[in-house]
């Protein structure tokens, strides 16, 4: 694993920011998504990425504007850590005519192509060709972005994730594969479908770096992708960067995750990127806690600010239904 | 007018508009130097714009279209060959939940400038994995377009629609057109999707058929003609969109349907057909509506059983005579 806290010392203090900033709006979302699923407000499913916050702001974090990203059902942190604004987020999983997809898409589709998110795909695997597509549109265009591409562990057992990576290796396309574990897929636990640990191993079958980092710090996670964007760069082609994390809540909205051990809940909430960021931050003496709070304070306030915009956003009307199927 | 072949039709629609527009590329299995398309429809391409324009891919269908499907919405005008329209299958997520999806679900935020070229349909024994036609599965999913072109022109005319549209195409050739020759203008045209073409007019009877159908449903009106049969032949040439007004127009012209195609018969282009008339003109016809399809088996190996599944002359003659 690549266990870094060199780097945080090398990086300048807005970065630091508006990294902490980030996670901790991510967290802060989806604690009142959850919030407003509890009081009925929210149509459908959810399913939150509180705790795996370190992935997409330590990968996002490399990203320019123009870079893009691909996501999945668990989307919401991918959307804001790329920029997108929360306000919009909010009323797309309310069902409202404001959000990013104008109430047609809800919380497993968000995409906010103005950042370069790419949107977010409900089927498991799905996002990975479209992600490499991404990166054959670069170099076939000759510009210098990037594409990184979320996905759990639960995709790499899909048929995509093979014919993706491969395409992208012998392409040297730059795309990031990020493949995040949380060790489940839904129910089913990794070691149950797969008999390595490591996902990251994989990429040796397309003769690509496979790297496993630790998910939960957000610096480390920071530099993995950092190589990785490089190395995209530079027309060197893509990377598997495999993300250790874990989900504090279950699976989606109502899963009260019983297949998973108490010892473990308990040992990854220890863990939780956030407060581990933090108490890094103090010690290293970035931040001060006033500065820190000044930021939660913030976004707290940013986040009532997208919840009173969504709720208070009209819903579409029906007969919207029937536009933007052909463009 | 100068006759070229389908095939020589669709490579002459791929040049121009790959010289026409450089965001406009080729992606699929063995279409590059090495073969030039498992029906030679790509022959000469790579030579010309170069292997990173005319891509040789891994056999990965999925990734074939996810892959383009990326493109198209970052940018790009891909064009996607799948080898034989059976292996469509293979990338059906991309198509049906990705492809023609990404534009609603994300509240026409972008746009999927995609075609997906494809062969269907039966003739040359290679049996039930080479050999169907699927065209009516892709009409079953709102946001694809689909194009069944019968002849040269139309073939080259409605691909360069395709390429400079704003919407996934899935592109259906027939593998029995390929060598078929017709009249191609040297000069530009293209021709809209939704617009169906009136083959041969008549005033007995309406045949819509497509594709390699529209042939057998020409020849078929021929021999009635000497019987005193006058037929008038619909070819749709899209089926989404569908010219409901063309077909519709006919049948109210004629008085008498019958719908030719392909594929299997049961919820297939036949039926969708049938249904339109059934509910928008009913009182306009002066006799029940004749189907003849696939009579819903998988495609078999063997001459004499891929002749009897498949529609012929003598199937639509015997169908056109109980209406009349």
């Amino acid at each position: 694993m690549i266990g870094v806290v060199r780097s945080l010392m090398e990086l300048p203090k807005e970065k630091l920011v508006e990294m902490y900033r980030k996670m901790f709006e991510i967290r802060s979302f989806e604690e009142k998504v959850f919030e407003l699923y509890a009081q009925n407000m929210v149509p459908g499913t959810i399913h939150l990425y509180a705790g795996e916050e370190a992935v997409a702001v330590g990968v996002c974090s490399n990203l320019r504007k123009n870079d893009y990203i691909t996501s999945t059902h668990r989307g919401h942190g991918h959307c804001i850590a790329k920029g997108a604004d929360p306000k919009k987020i909010m009323a797309e999983i309310l069902g409202k005519k404001t959000g990013y997809c104008k109430g047609k898409g809800g919380s497993m589709h968000i995409a906010d192509f103005s950042v370069g998110m790419l949107g977010a795909t409900a089927v498991v695997g799905a996002g990975i060709p479209i992600a490499v597509g991404a990166g054959l549109s670069i170099k076939l265009r000759g510009t210098d972005q990037v594409v990184a591409c979320f996905f759990g562990e639960g995709a790499s057992n899909q048929g995509t994730f093979h014919e993706g990576i491969n395409l992208a290796a012998i392409w040297k396309l730059p795309v990031l594969f990020i493949c995040e574990n949380n060790l489940y897929a839904m129910g089913t636990r990794q070691s149950r479908v797969m008999l390595i640990k490591n996902i990251a191993d994989r990429a040796a079958a397309y003769g690509i770096p496979g790297v496993v980092v630790d998910g939960n710090d957000v610096l480390a996670v920071y530099e993995a992708a950092g190589k990785a964007v490089e190395r995209a760069r530079k027309g060197e082609g893509p990377t598997l960067i495999e993300c250790k994390t874990y989900r504090h809540k279950g699976h989606s909205r109502i899963d009260p995750a019983k297949y998973r051990p108490r010892e473990e809940v308990e040992e990854w909430l220890r863990k939780d990127p956030i407060k581990r960021f933090k108490e890094k931050l103090l010690k290293e003496k970035l931040l001060s806690e006033v500065e820190i709070q000044g930021i939660e304070m913030e976004v707290t306030n940013e986040i009532e600010k997208a919840v009173k915009f969504a709720v208070e956003s009209p819903y579409p009307k029906p007969e919207e239904a029937l536009e933007d199927v052909y463009a | 007018m100068r006759r070229i072949t389908y095939r020589e039709a669709l490579r002459e629609a791929l040049r121009e508009e790959m010289r026409r527009d450089s965001t406009v590329f080729l992606l699929g299995e063995d279409i590059g130097r090495y073969w030039g398309g498992a029906f030679k429809v790509t022959e000469g391409l790579a030579e010309e714009f170069g292997d990173e324009r005319v891509r040789d891919t891994p056999i990965s269908e999925s990734a074939i279209v996810g892959t383009a499907v990326g493109a198209a919405i970052t940018g790009m005008r891909p064009v996607a060959e799948i080898m034989f329209g059976d292996l469509t299958t293979l990338a059906m997520d991309q198509i049906a939940n990705q492809a023609a999806k990404i534009r609603y679900m994300f509240g026409g935020q972008t746009k999927v400038p995609l075609v997906v070229r494809t062969p269907f349909g039966a003739g040359v024994n290679i049996a039930a994995h080479h050999s169907q036609s699927l065209e009516a599965w892709y009409m079953h999913v709102p946001g694809l377009y689909v194009a069944v072109p019968s002849t040269p022109y139309d073939a080259k005319g409605l691909l360069k629609s395709a390429i400079r549209g704003n919407n996934p195409v899935i592109f259906c050739e027939h593998k029995l057109l390929y060598p078929i020759e017709g009249e191609v203008p040297e000069e530009e045209y293209t021709i809209p999707f939704g617009v169906a073409d009136i083959k041969r007019e008549g005033s007995d009877v309406t045949i819509v058929a497509t594709m390699y159908m529209v042939h057998k449903a020409l020849k078929a009106a021929e021999e009635l003609e000497g019987e005193g049969i006058s037929v008038e032949v619909v070819d749709p040439r899209t089926l989404t969109p569908l010219d409901k007004n063309a077909i519709i127009s006919s049948v109210k012209k004629t008085g008498r349907l019958v719908v030719v195609s392909e594929d299997c018969k049961t919820a297939g282009v036949t039926a969708e057909i049938a249904a339109l008339v059934a509910e928008e003109a009913i009182d306009y016809l002066d006799a029940p509506i004749k189907r003849v399809a696939e009579p819903d088996t998988p495609i078999p190996f063997s001459p004499p059983l891929e002749e009897y599944v498949i529609p012929n002359e003598k199937k639509i003659i015997k169908a056109v005579k109980e209406v009349v």
